[in-house]
């Protein structure tokens, strides 16, 4: 079994095998086998496209419930930005800070800040960067996982910086161990998450040994208990977290909202798996070599739009530019500090991320050439036509599945009726040996009308 | 439909490419790439092969009414055939020199025509042999070792 963490957990009880989420895996990682589904943890990504298909509410994010903490002497409560544009267009970032502290942390932290470092930490490195381009954003986790599993040859493009929530929390706990005389270890900080994915790249980071944080609740979960905080009329300590927040950080949890802070002359913001997919087999078609950076995110308005949110990501989109006014697009880091700290290397990643390509069909290439002609003679023998009521979600997934020995031919209703009517005396012919003429992985087209002379 | 030529420990399979298809261009090589990834090639082999394959592909889809793209699989080498019915290639010689092309204005504006397609599958290829006829078509065929 792998040792991945995951952020997603089926609910076998309430799972009734309804292949809604089969369809729209977009790394092919769920089947459903008697009835239930299951997750291959080596091929999923943290997308949570699953968590809001599931018809019956069967597929539930993990995140770590408040009385996970006791284990720290101060707890602080480090939120996304996104949590800003929650709620009413009066509530300013210091009310939901101070709302924090009441509903039970001892203290806050604010990434909108260290989103700002961390784009003066790219400015940084783009002033002495000579590699391949474009280089892509590692800030969305589930970005960072599909290159792991099907886009291998784009890790060299991930930018090597360190994200805002990672920053800030190596902040926060190097001033409050400072200030309280308390070792790091004795602080927590935890991430305030608008998205499952976040989640899982803190309890383990992909391309560091621990990360800074130690655990993350849900934009949702907290909801509730800060409005309630918020209503009481408690006098809020204005000014005393935000002195240093400008609307570069704050713009952050909108799409664009990164490459808009950096001063680079050809960027691209992309949003939506499946554009991000898109863009990426473009690249690696070698395409796009003129473009810088590229902003990628799996939530379509960005952040805004993460699955453990609760407002609506457009109207959340609007609190956020309000706040851009207020707050104003004036630096607030200080220049010098930043590239003492880039030069420091405060901000660089540079272990390698792992990739986890496909598993090969046999560790020894002349197996996998034999089990790949297996797979196809099988893949022509089905009637391509991607039911899914086979629990893998098409023809082709079904005939690898079968190739692996994870699922039994028989498991396609129509070899099953083949076979019967072939042994009760029909004249069905026998899948394996099926006619058709290879296409299409995805079944779609049939081709072909001219047909090469060539052959080996 | 297998060549009795094929040794036993080969995979082999076509994919068909349209002449000015730019919507599905690169789908031929990107198959099989993937194939490539499920059989366990080294993804510095997988790398010298799609880099050729779409360089041969795009030639088919820029300068040819349609054509197919083979390839074969063994434990030695890869193969790939890329052939073609359409103007064909006047000059091979010619051809193959970097920055060569006659690619129209519109297809530059789209960011092909830089004359380095042959000269990237020569790079990327470990044999190499082009044929063509005037208004009949090209057929590359190129091999990269395992
Ligand atoms: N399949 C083909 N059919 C007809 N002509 C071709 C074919 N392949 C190449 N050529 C001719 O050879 C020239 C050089 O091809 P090459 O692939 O090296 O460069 P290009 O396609 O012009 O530009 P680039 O590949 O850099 O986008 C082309 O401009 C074209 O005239
Ligand atoms: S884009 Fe969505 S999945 Fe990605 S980090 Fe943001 S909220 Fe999470
Ligand atoms: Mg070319």
């Amino acid at each position: 079994m792998s040792n991945r963490i995951h952020s997603l957990y089926i609910d076998p009880g309430k799972c009734d095998g309804r292949m809604a989420c089969l369809r729209v895996c977009p790394t092919e990682a769920i089947r459903v086998r008697g009835g239930k589904a299951r997750i291959l943890e080596d091929r999923c990504i943290d997308c949570g496209e699953c968590i809001t298909t599931c018809p019956s509410n069967a597929i539930v994010p993990l995140t770590d419930s408040f009385t996970d903490f006791s284990k720290f002497q101060h707890v602080v409560a480090i939120p996304s930005p996104v949590l800003y544009g929650q709620f009413s267009d009066i509530v300013l970032p210091d009310h939901i800070l101070s709302a924090l502290r009441k509903i039970g942390f001892d203290d806050v932290g604010d990434v909108a800040q260290a989103c700002e470092l961390v784009s003066m930490a790219i400015e940084e490195f783009w002033a002495q960067y000579q590699g391949p381009r474009p280089v892509i954003s590692a800030f969305c986790p589930t970005i960072v996982r599909l290159i792991q599993v099907r886009f291998t040859d784009l890790s060299e493009l991930l930018l090597p910086i360190e994200s805002p929530m990672e920053i800030a929390a190596r902040e926060v706990k190097l001033k409050k161990s400072k200030e309280l005389g308390l070792s790091q270890s004795r602080i927590g900080a935890i991430y305030v998450t608008p998205c499952p994915a976040k989640m899982v790249a803190i309890r383990r980071h992909p391309r560091k040994k621990k990360s800074f944080l130690d655990g993350a609740v849900s934009i949702a979960d907290v909801y509730g208990p800060l409005l309630s905080a918020m209503s009481d009329q408690e006098a809020v300590i204005e000014g005393r977290e935000m002195r240093k927040v400008s609307g570069i950080g704050l713009g952050w949890p909108i799409l664009g909202g990164v490459i808009k802070s950096l001063k680079l002359k050809n960027c691209l913001a992309v949003s939506g798996l499946s554009e991000v997919i898109r863009i990426f087999e473009e690249i690696e078609k070698g395409k796009l070599r003129d473009v810088e950076f590229i902003e990628c995110r799996t939530c379509p308005a960005g952040c805004i739009g993460g699955s453990l949110t609760v407002e609506n990501p457009y109207v959340a989109r609007s609190k956020i530019v309000k706040l851009l006014e207020i707050f104003g697009e004036q630096p607030q880091q200080n220049t010098d500090y930043i590239k003492k700290l880039y030069r420091a290397k405060y901000f660089l990643l540079d272990e390698k991320l792992q990739l986890r390509p496909v598993r090969p069909l046999a560790e020894d290439v002349s197996q996998a050439i034999q089990l790949m002609k297996q797979k196809q003679g099988i893949y022509e023998g089905l009637p391509k036509i991607d039911c899914g009521a086979c629990g893998s979600p098409n023809c082709m997934a079904f005939a690898e599945d079968v190739v692996r020995k994870e699922a039994k031919l028989t498991d396609c209703i129509f070899v099953l009726l083949e076979r019967q009517s072939a042994s009760s005396g029909g004249s069905g012919q026998s899948a394996e040996h099926g006619g058709e003429k290879a296409d299409d992985s995805q079944g779609r087209r049939r081709e072909t009308r001219f047909k090469g002379k060539n052959s080996f | 439909m297998r060549c009795p030529m094929a040794s036993e420990t080969s995979f082999q399979q076509e994919f068909a490419i349209e002449g000015g298809d730019f919507n599905n261009a690169g789908r031929a090589s990107s198959r099989l790439r993937n194939i490539l990834k499920q059989i366990g090639i080294s993804p510095l082999v997988i790398r010298r092969v799609s880099t050729a394959s779409y360089e041969a592909e795009m030639n088919v889809v820029l300068y040819a009414r349609r054509g197919t793209l083979s390839f074969m699989v063994t434990p030695e080498k890869i193969t790939i055939v890329v052939e073609d019915e359409g103007q064909g290639i006047a000059d091979i010689g010619l051809a193959m020199q970097e920055g060569y092309s006659t690619a129209s204005r519109e297809i530059r504006e789209m960011g092909f025509g830089a004359g380095m397609g042959l000269p990237n599958i020569k790079k990327n290829a470990d044999e190499l042999e082009i044929s063509s006829e005037v208004g009949l078509g090209t057929t590359v065929r190129f091999s990269v070792k395992i």
